[in-house]
């Protein structure tokens, strides 16, 4: 079946969300939290759309990473990369920052996943081998946030596939994810119920199939993923 | 200038016993008082601390030399996968790790400061975090009770102070440093400069001075 080079999925996955974005920043400004990795990404493609991002470690109107000679050594995302300001940006404190996310005022996270199961469980903050041990903000990220985007890629880098029918690894919350977003596939979570709603043009319906094991529904008004 | 609060980093860790628990602010090296943890790992005799933190440095750097220093008895916090010292001391019996969320670490410590022993949080919910916690449905929503957390002394950092001890920050760097200001018994501030009282833009404060009972000016250098 099609496959992409890792770079090229990771591209058009955040080109997908950031799309989303745009033409829901048309009708209201829009308040988004970046994970790590595709995540931060999306914020390459939303163009001069009224989108803000906000930062849990205290920081909303987060620009973009900052050259060597425009740092502040204090100044980075949750990510610890070094940032710019953007006109309007505000600090704030982390008790702050996690009551505008708990608080349902930031509209989206985009977060990747290690599994999402097909009742919108979601797995991306642990993997039990005795090296890790760290949840930072990812739990208050799902639980909180209006909408729940995972962006990754369709199976693990060893081909694995990613959405199952149960999470098998420690979960971050129950029943949280609304869309989900890879180089293959749209779904969106309706009522709980998992929903392919775009599939990449170069594959098909059964090869789909064959590396998803979690159960969904086909849209009726199934479409194909808009691409380069 | 008169600053009645002011000691040197040594003489503001002299106050720090064996078996404290002690807050320290920063996220990943931001906003942390660098100094007052140097003193803080170079100061002999305290053990069998706890240290409440957002992270624990990196191995042997900043709060990661307390561990290395066998300085630690616990650690409270939300992410250590920046110092693998910690999960290998975990592992080895050598420290306890609570792992709390980050979201509502930040709210039980500010809770603690607001006099607000326990709420409820949806966060963690069906996870293991959430195992064993006191449950409740509002709403149809499941939430689960945290207790707050507070501490027998808070290590901040702040960009100024002024002569009474009212704090200002810089960009980022305020993270966790606000609530722990409110949270723990003794309050001991690093600042990057100390300002005449009535220079602060009274709006500009963040954390007035009646928390803060310790400030050491940050030497030059780091």
């Amino acid at each position: 079946m099609f496959t992409m080079e890792e770079n090229d999925a990771k591209v058009r996955i955040a080109k997908r969300v950031a799309a989303e974005f745009v033409e829901m920043a048309k009708e209201k400004p829009l308040y988004v939290n970046l994970g790590v990795g595709i995540p931060t990404m999306v914020g390459d493609y939303v163009g001069d759309s009224k989108i803000y991002l906000m930062a849990e470690n205290g920081m909303l109107g987060v620009g973009p990473a900052a050259k060597p000679e425009e740092e502040d050594p204090e100044r980075i995302n949750a990510s610890r990369v070094k940032v710019l300001e953007t006109a309007g940006c505000s600090y704030f404190d982390s008790a702050s920052a996690f009551g505008m996310i708990r608080g349902g005022h930031v509209d989206a996270t985009v977060l990747g996943a290690f599994e999402v199961s097909q009742d919108g469980d979601i797995a991306n903050w642990i993997i039990p081998n005795g090296k890790q041990m760290g949840v930072g903000g990812a739990m208050d990220l799902v639980a909180g946030a209006r909408l729940v985007y995972v962006a990754m890629q369709h199976v693990s880098k060893k081909g694995a596939p990613k959405l199952i029918e149960k999470c098998k690894l420690p979960l971050t919350a129950v029943g949280e994810v609304d869309v989900i977003v890879t180089e293959y596939a749209l779904f969106r979570f309706k009522n709980r119920k998992m929903i392919l709603e775009e599939i990449a043009p170069e594959i098909t319906l059964e090869e789909l199939k064959s590396v998803t094991p979690a159960n969904y529904e086909v849209s009726p008004d199934l479409k194909v993923m808009k691409v380069d | 200038m008169a600053c009645d609060k002011l000691k040197t980093a040594k003489e503001a860790l002299a106050l720090v016993k064996s078996g404290d628990r002690i807050m320290v602010s920063g996220f990943g090296r931001s906003g942390d008082p660098k100094q007052l943890v140097k003193a803080l790992s170079d100061t002999e005799g305290v053990k069998d601390l706890t240290i409440i933190s957002n992270d624990l440095g990196s191995p042997n750097a900043g709060l990661g030399e307390l561990l290395t220093k066998g300085k630690v008895k616990g650690l409270i916090g939300t992410y250590y996968n920046w110092n693998p010292d910690v999960p290998a001391a975990a592992h080895a019996g050598q420290i306890t790790v609570e792992l709390v969320p980050q979201g509502t670490f930040a709210e039980a410590i500010r809770a603690a400061g607001v006099g607000i022993p326990a709420f409820y949080t949806p966060t963690a919910v069906g996870t293991e975090l959430g195992k064993g916690k006191e449950t409740k449905v509002f709403n149809g929503v499941e939430y689960l009770l945290q207790e707050s957390i507070s501490a027998d002394v808070a290590l901040i950092h702040a960009d100024k102070a002024d002569e009474l001890g009212n704090l200002v920050y810089h960009t980022t760097a305020r993270n966790f440093n606000p609530a722990m200001a409110t949270a723990a018994k003794l309050v001991i501030a690093e600042v990057n400069e100390i300002v005449p009282a009535g220079t602060l833009d009274p709006e500009s404060i963040v954390t007035p001075h009646m928390y803060v009972d310790v400030i050491v000016l940050k030497e030059k250098g780091e």
